[in-house]
């Protein structure tokens, strides 16, 4: 619920600090056929292949959300430099508060992870996306990389502000009677539950290396989970999938269970939590 | 789960030209104006309301009108199709005397809501509107239930000559009724709840639909209403704050179109 200015109004007053835009390219695209969302046992496996309006049409959107105030940051993805570097100056131009460089969708070829999994262009998208913005720059990286740790120093030593861990992990659904896959790409990423370990690890790993803020995403339903990955080493968290588990008013009870773990461990200062289970 | 759950066809009716009703075996409990995402395989995935609704049994009606649905309409009797749901919210149905408004293939979602009126001894009107009288469909099954049927087609060739909304007016007008429950072209739709000031009022909404369980945004309308969760039906009171009915819809990407 990220794609139009209405949605993320929505999203806004029922608790959430910021929304994060669907991400947008420079040509709209309809993405893949469906099915393209599945829920599975323990997960939400989704395959829409990037869908959206195009960034000139996605000027109205943000324009409309910036009247009520609401903090945007802008994800962009891009097959090369100079597309991020126009989206991203783009969405400057249209108010966003931050940029988040999709580098890690699983399931969009020549975008995302294709570009994420090579630590030298992270490096030149991210900086040269910051020279040419005054916005702070998360990158997003991917979990299914064996060098997560590289790909996040890499998007800091191209001076990113922040790093995004996790986007969805890589996998299928296969149905027994039609013998088939289920998504119409066959092959999409995981979400929900069942990925929340895996966040947490990447997040712990990355920030015990890079010495910019980490932002924790992936099967986060509870404000227990919110913690886990403000221990891990999170400064902050997205929720997405949630949304399915716990209703849009998922970003209140987050924040209320939050609030309520600490004050029954004396705690008053969530700072204080970030990367606490590092030795 | 909300993953696709694969059924045999079990009978196939054509109802009218480009018109056909599948029904599979689907057990579970349903409300007139719930929908199913109906999977073509190989092909797509499509909402798509309930048109028969019986313990064990259940039944969709669709029109030939674009990819996924000429495919669909070209399968036969047992082949498979996935089926998931039931989603949304479905028609309220409670008043003194509910007017009933289907257009085109819109009639097909309605039909289950009359019957379920009749069934609670809610006398009901049902304005049947199609272009012409080769579009019509479910007139006998709507009359059998027991409800007053008005056909209205565009072109003159059955019942009124005019729009369902000009007949519809003239029923309103004349103060039998508490509620107006509609499905069909949006404008249409639009039309009647200018019509129905003063009255009780429901329309079922259509979009493009991806997730189907309210997480992907992409049906969404207003100020983040997704018409797969928290529609496809509203009420007069929340359409009057959705600047968009009757005005545009989005495509696959999220663009406006106007309708």
């Amino acid at each position: 619920m990220d794609e139009d200015a209405g949605s993320m109004e929505r999203i806004f007053k029922s608790g959430a600090g910021a929304i994060v835009t669907k991400s947008i390219g420079l040509k709209p695209r309809d993405g893949y056929p469906n099915p393209t969302v599945v829920e599975l046992e323990y997960g939400i496996l989704n395959a829409m292949g990037l869908p959206n309006p195009g960034i000139k049409e996605f000027k109205d959107e943000i324009k409309h959300l910036k009247k009520s105030n609401v903090p945007v940051i802008g994800s962009i993805f891009g097959s090369n430099t100079d597309e991020f570097v126009e989206l991203g100056k783009k969405m400057q131009s249209y108010g966003t508060d931050a940029l988040e460089l999709n580098m890690s969708c699983p399931h969009a070829k020549g975008y995302g992870l294709e570009i994420g999994s090579d630590p030298t262009l992270v490096r030149e998208i991210t900086s040269k996306v910051k020279e040419s913005t005054k916005i702070p720059v998360f990158v997003k990286i991917s979990p299914n990389l064996t060098n997560i740790v590289e790909i996040a120093k890499s998007a800091e030593k191209g001076n990113a502000d922040a790093i995004v861990a996790i986007n969805t992990v890589k996998a299928m659904k296969i149905d027994l009677e039609l013998k088939m896959p289920v998504l119409s790409n066959k092959i999409g990423g995981y979400s929900g539950k069942a990925i929340k370990p895996i966040g947490v690890r990447c997040v712990y790993d990355i920030s015990k290396n890079v010495n910019i803020p980490v932002i924790g995403v992936g099967g986060i339903t509870t404000g227990e989970d919110a913690l886990e990955y403000i221990m891990a080493g999170a400064s902050a968290v997205q929720i997405g999938s949630g949304v399915y588990y716990r209703g849009v008013d998922i970003f209140k009870k987050v924040c209320n269970e939050m609030e309520s773990w600490m004050k029954n461990h004396g705690y008053n200062n969530l700072p204080e939590l970030i990367g606490v289970s590092h030795i | 789960m909300n993953c696709p759950k694969i059924v045999k066809i079990i009978k196939i009716k054509a109802e009218a030209p480009e018109i056909k009703t599948f029904t599979f075996q689907y057990p579970g409990k349903m409300i007139a104006g719930q929908f199913f995402m109906i999977w073509i395989p190989g092909v797509d995935e499509i909402p798509m309301g309930v048109s028969y609704i019986d313990r064990d049994v259940k039944g969709i009606t669709f029109r030939r009108v674009g990819d996924a649905t000429k495919a669909l309409y070209n399968l036969k009797q047992g082949d498979k199709i996935g089926v998931r749901g039931p989603y949304g919210n479905g028609f309220q149905i409670k008043g003194k005397r509910i007017l009933f408004v289907g257009g085109g293939t819109g009639i097909a979602m309605l039909a289950p809501a009359v019957e379920k009126a009749m069934s609670k001894n809610i006398p009901s009107d049902v304005i049947l509107g199609v272009k012409n009288k080769d579009e019509l469909f479910f007139e006998k099954r709507l009359k059998k239930c027991g409800s007053k049927v008005h056909v209205s087609t565009d072109d003159g060739s059955k019942g009124y000559n005019g729009f369902a909304t000009d007949l519809a007016m003239a029923l309103i007008i004349t103060g039998k009724f508490t509620s107006v429950l509609t499905c069909g072209p949006e404008i249409m739709m639009k039309k009647l709840l200018d019509l129905s000031d003063n009255i009780s009022f429901q329309a079922s909404l259509e979009r493009y639909m991806k997730c189907g369980i309210g997480i992907c945004g992409q049906c969404c309308v207003g100020k983040g209403l997704r018409v797969c969760k928290d529609g496809p039906v509203f009420d007069g009171k929340t359409l009057k704050k959705v600047e968009e009915f009757g005005v545009y819809k989005r495509d696959a990407s999220g663009r406006k179109i106007r309708f």
